[in-house]
């Protein structure tokens, strides 16, 4: 059967992605970021999985105000390269894992999350950022992805007890898949930031550092924040955080933290990054 | 409806009523996504600008790329960006004008550790 065996957060900042794809990675800004990858980069190439899960959101990319699903599941063979205003990003496109993916579909919807299915999609920063942090630039991406995109752009995203559960159902749907698959989990964007109005350059390291010590081992701590919290202590655009806790909900309930990492700033917002395994 | 963070100082939360009053604004921000009309708006804001349904004032805040006036007026930042990409303005740059400082001031207090949190969780925080 497919299993879980393991878990990323990493924030998934534009600017990265930029830095990378304009040769910027070892100047005096970007270089103390991209140190804070290099065991998780080992890491992965070490334990490659066969499946990424991604757990992002889109930016206003393949979902405008014309449609705006809460939890949607990308079920392509592959996904291209949004142009969000500036081309699309140089880095290869995203192949999918069709079988797995409608069956985690088919399963979640069962188990009462009622997934929007996606068969046409490109995916934006919040999704080729991690890869590129992980895998660095490869011609082809080393393994398959399937986007499980969440809308934190209108508000309210879903809470983060919500997002806890459905990672529960995505564990659950992940061992129903009878081919022997190592799949991770990885959960994006976040920490503290807020990109908009007089308030922008909101850093509250003290909330970053509160939420990556509870994700492994008190989840529960964190799933009933409200948003308001999130909005207030971390920023307009720190409620992203939501989707760090569907990666935690999908893991076992006990873990193994291997990486921690915390860096201010990438751009406007402070970039976290963590590692964990299933034991 | 109750908006418990309607007390959060410099800051828009893009619900249900402000998505409502800015959809046509942030569908044309969208629009930017293709060269071709990113190239037609730089040519000719004006006239790009007539053919979407926005209000005077949301237009108004285009022109001047005033993002501050934009948010009141339902206008979002994720879809700004496809305008400020458009500009070539990068998301920092765009942030430091809504706080209203230079670009260099606004990376000076990023590379600080960021805009504390301290005395700026709440409005009455602010009119103090």
């Amino acid at each position: 059967m497919a299993r879980i065996t393991g878990g990323v957060t990493t924030s998934h900042v534009p600017a990265i992605g930029a830095a990378m794809d304009q040769g910027k990675t070892g100047e005096a800004y970007w270089s103390p970021l991209f140190k804070g990858y290099e065991f998780s980069r080992q890491w992965v190439a070490e334990n490659m999985p066969d499946v990424v899960i991604m757990v992002y959101n889109d930016h206003a990319s393949a979902f405008d105000l014309e449609m705006i699903p809460t939890f949607a599941i990308g079920c392509a063979e592959q996904f291209g390269i949004a142009d969000e205003g500036w081309g699309p990003r140089p880095v290869p496109e995203v192949e999918g894992h069709p079988e797995l993916a409608w069956h985690l579909a088919q399963s979640l919807v069962e188990q009462e999350f009622d997934m929007t299915i996606i068969n046409k999609m490109d995916v934006d920063h919040g999704l080729t950022v991690p890869l590129s942090l992980m895998f660095d630039q490869p011609d082809a991406w080393p393994c398959r992805v399937i986007p499980l995109a969440v809308n934190v752009v209108v508000y309210p995203p879903p809470t983060g007890h919500r997002c806890y559960r459905l990672g529960e159902a995505l564990k659950t749907a992940v061992e129903s898949f009878d081919e022997d698959l190592n799949v991770q989990v990885w959960g994006t964007g976040g920490m503290s930031h807020q990109l908009q109005g007089p308030r922008a350059g909101l850093i509250n390291s003290e909330f970053d550092m509160a939420f990556m010590d509870a994700l492994g081992s008190n989840p529960e701590d964190l799933v009933m924040k409200p948003h308001v919290e999130y909005l207030r202590e971390a920023g307009s655009e720190g409620v992203e955080l939501v989707m760090w806790l569907i990666m935690r909900g999908a893991l076992n309930a006990q873990i193994n933290e291997l990486h921690r990492f915390y860096h201010v700033p990438a751009s406007n917002t402070a970039v976290g990054h963590m590692v964990f395994e299933n034991p | 409806m109750d908006k418990p963070y309607a007390d959060i100082p410099g800051t828009t939360v893009f619900d249900a009523d402000m998505a409502r009053q800015g959809y046509w604004v942030n569908q044309f921000c969208v629009s930017l996504m293709k060269p071709e009309n990113r190239k037609r708006f730089l040519a000719d804001e004006e006239s790009y600008l007539d053919e979407w349904p926005v209000s005077a004032g949301q237009r108004q805040a285009v022109l001047d790329r005033d993002y501050n006036a934009l948010l009141k007026l339902g206008g979002n930042v994720y879809f700004f960006s496809k305008l400020f990409f458009t500009d070539e303005v990068s998301f920092e740059e765009a942030a430091a004008g809504m706080t209203g400082v230079s670009r260099e001031e606004y990376r000076a207090m990023m590379i600080g550790g960021g805009r504390s949190i301290e005395g700026n969780r709440f409005q009455s925080e602010w009119e103090s």
